[in-house]
């Protein structure tokens, strides 16, 4: 099975790499830019019985290691 | 002869600069690698600099879980000196042992220079030789140094004074340097056993090297 988590940080916490990208896009002539969020997206191929195992499993991972509630939200898909 | 762990893991760099700060304080010191379930009797631990884990998701965020890290909470836990120099610093914070994360610099540049710092609280081991207000003058070299925590968070830091040096100038004026809340350089946590921050006091430690400011900081270890 494939899960794909996407971690961004927070809404409210400044996004330093987002800036840069929205002050490049506009000396890009990219006006209309309000915001950039820039995050990551870690794609896991792991071995589930279930949708639901897995995503439950995916949680967890995300929960102790791959994002850092202080700072970051995460979203998990699980693709198939 | 008090003792003191400074801790390893695959892209530690400042073991050696700590290790020789640390004997000009009095320790003895061992070098203690991550893979270690058990940390050897000590009065101190010390999370050095470096890049654990080539900085890979996050700063900090691989190391915090070597099996060493278990020895390190409890040591914590029961009360015991811990600190983190810059990456130490991340780790611990990743670690869940301080407060608050380590975002990348505002600038996103690698900010690696000599930094004015001044003392905020000192009611603490690690600073009880320094006072107040003063301002010491110490490396700083970080990419992931700008500390962030919540509005609830940092009222709680102010509260029970545990927030340890901002940056500043050398008249003791607020500058930001990387983007911390409040320019925050390093706090400590509740039971203030355990210290984080991001300049470097163990290469302020032989004028040779353009100050030793290192060592006035952390003189309280002594004793």
């Amino acid at each position: 099975m494939k899960a794909v988590v996407n971690v961004f940080l927070k809404e409210g916490v400044l996004d330093p790499q987002g800036k840069a990208a929205r002050h490049a896009l506009g000396s890009l002539g990219f006006n209309g830019v309000k915001e950039v969020r820039i995050g990551k997206q870690i794609v896991i191929n792991l071995d589930a019985t279930s949708k639901a195992d897995a995503l439950k499993e995916v949680e967890q991972m995300s929960e102790t290691l791959l994002a850092n509630t202080v700072i970051e939200d995460y979203t998990i898909e699980i693709v198939e | 002869m008090k003792r003191a762990v400074v801790l390893r893991f695959p892209g530690t760099n400042c073991e050696f600069d700590t290790d020789y700060a640390l004997e000009k304080l009095g320790f003895s010191v061992d070098i203690v690698w991550h893979k270690e379930e058990k940390l050897p009797e000590c009065d101190l631990v010390v999370v050095p600099g470096g890049f654990s884990y080539g900085d890979y998701l996050r700063s900090g965020s691989i190391a915090r879980f070597a099996p060493i890290m278990k020895a390190v909470t409890e040591f914590a836990n029961r009360g015991g000196y811990v600190l983190g120099i810059c990456n130490g610093f991340q780790i611990l914070t990743e670690a869940g042992l301080l407060p608050g994360a380590l975002k990348r610099n505002n600038s996103l540049h690698f900010i690696s220079k000599f930094q004015h710092i001044k003392i905020v609280n000192s009611d603490n081991k690690f600073l009880q030789n320094c006072k107040v207000g003063d301002i010491l003058n110490i490396p700083v070299a970080h990419a992931d140094g700008n500390y962030y925590i919540d509005d609830e968070g940092l009222a709680k830091l102010k509260e029970n004074n545990q927030i340890l040096i901002r940056y500043c100038d050398e008249n003791g004026d607020r500058v930001v340097l990387n983007g911390s809340v409040e320019s925050i350089g390093g706090v400590c946590n509740e039971s203030k056993n355990v210290f984080g921050l991001m300049p470097h006091p163990e290469r302020a430690i032989e004028l040779a090297l353009g100050s030793i400011d290192g060592i006035k900081m952390l003189e309280g270890l002594r004793t």
